[in-house]
């Protein structure tokens, strides 16, 4: 047995107990043991991973372990990390911790609330340490349906219409996913002889014939894209974030839709490789109109969350875009977003539900002067805005400065339409960068500065321990990843290396 | 000369025919007793217990010169339906106690009658057996219907299920009679050796298809279905939804695959015609239903079509998807119809989907397993329905062409729909605020066996693949 498989077992155990637990403590208990738990586990995976990798350890994958499982279908429980799953295992385990805190005070049905909560980590980390199709997809599965009740019955607003929206657009991309799981297990067996889920197996065959990869690449690309806000399939992220309860949306944001992005990187490009390089123009598009299109669209918005949601659909599409650029510098700029985006969103919804959670409303027109009431959250605020819009020494710069200088200098793919292609995808996309500081800016010197407007909130108070717990810890990531990000992309960069090389673009 | 130890190689149908008339002696002397409910109860559930265990070593056995022929696929499809019959018995208690006293002993001798003729159905090598087992198993369905007599709708329902189980019927013996004209025979291993693709042998297929199309309730055959699950008693609903309509779907798979190989090219396409239908009509339907029964008989009729996409894929694979997914439909449907039932009968019968607003309040637990098996219809892992249907899913791909990935296309959108309107009751139940819901109530020991067994299974059939395993390695 791998210890990789602990990342479920951990998850697992936290749903027995939690649901043999009978008090708010013992609840709160189980949450933190736990999620310390997952956050000591991958923070040991990854100094594990870094040391193996300087002893020259160059397996693709590391800390392997496969068992048959459903033996007559050829289905496999098969774990592995490489870099790029180590970073978002980290990411994900930080996000669960956090939001575990900035979950502390929820009401009512607290136990309940954690039941799933947990359920959906266990299908966040099952997902990123599978390296079967069957099994990796079945915990995709896991991770997108307790968002239905998590949204449905803590959410706020339109709870009701968001949850199942965002539930059924999600769904609807799994129905595609199948499909296109389906085609690559059949036709890899087909012609490679062998009929098998196993990723890796199926990339080193890589047998399946070009017109084929064109007709499911579509299928899984979009099935993985939805989630990572795809334009158009990214309507369910504004609403869904909107209702959802502070932690779910940081859970939602800062690890769910990145589900989609290492999907749409890990199974589409890795397993149809030709059919990647050949129709990721068209990917690139609708990837670049995901990027300009949510920063304009966060300009207008007057609700915080709203104005967060279309950010984090500009931010995650610059993921996707960075990744079918398939230059290495670009895609571990991608995979960097993914972390900072995640880090950078989780802080940013943490702190709208904690100011929301003061003054019940998220109405920008009607907030000013929270600086004076509330410094801590509100210079947490401005941290977090300041690394949104990529301001040097935080995450954001690194993640987008890699992402931009790799797809500016991306080699054009024989499908592009011509050889600037690339290039100019890449002007456009630069662009955002201009608005996402005026969206940033706009709320920062709204909300935050001026004066106090509605006297009542001057009797409200500053952040409590718990709250402080999950922003301090935040923000240290943030800044961390953004003064030191070296120790990173090493750590994502040969990974990154290794996919393109099977996909034949290095 | 009639050589009477062949009876022995049709072990399961001996024991089911002693356990009918011990049953039946059993109700007949405890006639005046006042344990007579309880005792005759707990005998049934007890024997169909030890019918159960029994068909995990049975084997495949031929009697009669070809006229009876169980593979090990029809021995363990019996195993999935005894066992889904144990499970309406127990669920059943709290209706046979409070409204259906006096018929108790009836409707055991009825659900192991109908039990018997699906036995048959599964384990028949003729044609003529096989029309036996199938009479057999629709015609006492009809009385179970009816059993709430005094309900004008259960009478309606009966009527129905038996004016189109009776035409059907008729319909079936048609294409029968038909294939007996292009063959020259009526044994399943002699007409697939002799038939080929003549209109006459064509039209029997369809007509012979058309005929367990009602039975398992396909579109356009599904007319009859809403009405009657209304109507029926909730554990007799269940029955149907579940046990009738699994052993008919398993008969189709064996007979299309084994008697109808010559045609497999025309039953491909009327079953992806038919499964199109089945499945989207059946949900469009189902997301307007306001009265649960209703709805679960839409639900069923969608399930249906995704149970015949295991069929497409013409292979041992396609047979061992559709007996798992018959198995898991058993667990998961079970326990919503017991949900159902014991709702029904701790508040004055009501069975609108309205009475379960804010039901998470009152009575939390039930609605968990509701929930747990809603979400397992609707195939959310880590529930056993994920992974019935993506095997589903799997065998109809497998067969390759290019109409077959749209089909599979097309059931992969429905699951979305699905989701939608399952959905739905869940937030019923969660979201949904009232003033007034369900009363907190205890279920009695025999719904909460029931509950037990069936949330065991949805939540273990899918993750412990040794149920699969086991399953798959029953061939024909």
């Amino acid at each position: 047995m791998s210890i990789l498989s602990l990342f479920v077992v951990i998850p697992a155990l936290m749903l027995l107990c939690l649901w043999l637990a009978k008090s708010l403590n013992q609840v709160r208990g189980v949450m933190v043991a736990g999620a310390s738990c997952l956050l000591a586990l991958s923070i040991w995976l990854t100094v594990y991973f870094i040391q193996e990798r300087a002893a020259g350890n160059t397996a693709e994958m590391l800390l392997t372990y496969s068992t048959p499982w459903f033996k007559p279908l050829n289905i496999a429980y098969s774990v592995g990390v490489d870099g790029i799953s180590v970073v978002m295992l980290l990411l994900s385990s930080i996000i669960v911790f956090t939001g575990t805190f900035a979950s502390w005070q929820l009401k009512p049905l607290t136990k309940e609330y954690f039941l799933w909560f947990t359920l959906l980590s266990t299908g966040v980390f099952g997902f990123f340490i599978s390296t079967d199709l069957f099994t990796m997809f079945m915990f995709y599965e896991v991770a997108l349906i307790p968002m239905y009740l998590l949204i449905g019955v803590w959410g706020s607003g339109h709870k009701e219409y968001s949850a199942m929206k965002l539930t059924l657009m999600l769904m609807g991309g799994s129905a595609l996913l199948i499909l296109g799981l389906l085609g690559i297990y059949f036709f890899n067996g087909l012609y490679s002889g062998t009929y098998t889920f196993e990723l890796t197996q199926i990339a080193a065959a890589h047998a399946i014939p070009m017109w084929i990869q064109e007709i499911f690449f579509p299928f899984i690309f979009i099935g993985f894209g939805v989630l990572g806000a795809l334009f158009p399939f990214h309507t369910w992220s504004p609403d869904g974030h909107a209702s959802a309860p502070t932690a779910v949306s940081m859970l939602h944001a800062g690890v769910l839709m990145k589900l989609g992005g290492y999907g749409c990187f890990r199974v589409a490009m890795y397993l149809l490789p030709e059919a990647a390089q050949s129709l990721s123009w068209i990917f690139l598009i609708l990837t670049t109109i995901s990027v300009v299109y949510g920063a304009l669209s966060a300009c207008v918005q007057t609700d915080l969350k709203y104005i967060n949601a279309y950010s984090s659909v500009s931010h995650c599409g610059l993921v996707l875009f960075a990744l079918l650029m398939m230059s290495q510098t670009a895609v571990t700029g991608a995979v960097l977003q993914m972390l900072s985006h995640g880090l950078m969103t989780a802080l940013f919804f943490a702190l709208i539900g904690m100011i929301y959670g003061r003054t019940h409303t998220r109405d920008i027109r009607e907030l000013a002067g929270l600086m004076k009431i509330m410094p801590f959250l509100s210079v947490g605020y401005v941290i977090a805005g300041l690394a949104n819009l990529g301001l040097p020494g935080f995450s954001g710069f690194i993640a987008e400065m890699t992402i931009f200088v790799g797809s500016f200098g991306a080699k054009p793919m024989i499908g592009d339409p011509n050889d600037s292609f690339r290039m100019v995808a890449t002007v456009i996309a630069c662009m955002s960068i201009v608005v996402t500081a005026v969206y940033i800016l706009r709320v920062v010197g709204k909300i935050l500065y001026g004066e106090v407007e509605n006297k009542h909130y001057l009797e409200l108070t500053d952040a409590t321990w718990d709250e402080r717990v999950a922003v301090i810890c935040l923000i240290f990531c943030v800044a961390g990843l953004g003064s030191f990000p070296f120790w990173v992309s090493d750590i994502i960069s040969p990974a990154a290396g290794n996919i393109l090389q099977s996909i034949g673009v290095m | 000369m009639l050589n009477y130890s062949e009876f022995l190689n049709m072990m399961p149908e001996a024991f089911l025919v002693l356990v009918l008339i011990m049953v039946f002696f059993a109700d007949f002397c405890l006639a005046k007793s006042e344990r007579r409910l309880e005792a005759v109860g707990r005998m049934t559930m007890t024997l169909l217990l030890v019918q159960t265990i029994m068909l995990t070593t049975a084997g495949p056995s031929e009697a009669f010169g070809g006229l009876y022929v169980a593979t090990k696929a029809a021995q363990v499809m019996k195993l999935i339906l005894t066992f889904g019959t144990l499970i309406v018995v127990m669920m059943a208690q709290p209706w046979l106690e409070n409204e259906a006293k006096k018929y108790a002993g009836e409707f055991y001798m009825l659900v192991l009658s109908t039990l018997l003729g699906m036995y048959i159905m599964l384990s028949s090598g003729n044609f003529l057996l096989f029309f036996l087992g199938l009479e057999m198993a629709s015609v006492p369905l009809a009385c179970m219907v009816a059993l709430d007599k005094w309900k004008k709708n259960s009478a309606e329902g009966a009527a129905k299920y038996i004016l189109v189980a009776t035409f059907s019927s008729g319909v079936m013996l048609y294409g029968i009679s038909f294939v007996y004209a292009a063959a020259g025979t009526l044994y399943f291993g002699d007409v697939a050796a002799v038939l080929s693709a003549s209109p006459l042998a064509i039209m029997g297929m369809v007509f012979f298809f058309s005929g367990l199309g009602f039975k398992i309730s396909l579109v356009p055959f599904h007319f009859w279905t809403a009405d009657t699950y209304e109507g029926a008693p909730t554990p007799v609903t269940g029955y149907l939804s579940v046990v009738s309509k699994g052993a008919a779907a398993l008969t189709l798979c064996i007979i299309f695959m084994k008697v109808f190989q010559p045609l497999v090219s025309y039953w491909e396409y009327l079953l992806y015609i038919v499964i199109v239908l089945s499945i989207t009509v059946a949900n469009l339907f189902a997301i307007r239903q306001s009265e649960l029964k209703r709805f679960m008989a839409f639900s069923s009729i969608s399930q249906a079509g995704y149970i015949m996409l295991a069929v497409v894929g013409n292979s041992q694979m396609g047979i061992a998807a559709l007996s798992y997914y018959v198995a898991v439909y058993v667990v998961a449907n079970m326990a919503v119809f017991t949900v159902i039932n014991v709702v029904e009968h701790n508040n004055g019968g009501r069975t609108d989907m309205a009475a379960y607003n804010g039901f998470y309040q009152t009575n939390p637990k039930l609605s968990f397993l509701m929930t747990l098996a809603l979400f397992s219809l609707a195939g959310i892992p880590p529930f056993a329905g994920m992974f019935s249907k993506f095997f589903v899913f799997m065998a109809a791909a497998q067969q390759g062409s290019a109409a077959a990935y749209f089909v599979v296309f097309i059931a992969l959108v429905n699951t979305v729909i699905s989701l939608y309107y399952y959905l739905l009751i869940v937030k019923a139940m969660y979201i949904t605020k009232t003033d007034t819901p369900l009363p907190t109530f205890q279920s009695d020991g025999h719904t909460k066996v029931a509950l037990a067994i069936c949330t065991a299974g949805v939540a273990l059939f899918g993750v412990c693949s040794c149920v699969y395993e086991w399953i798959a390695a029953a061939g024909l």
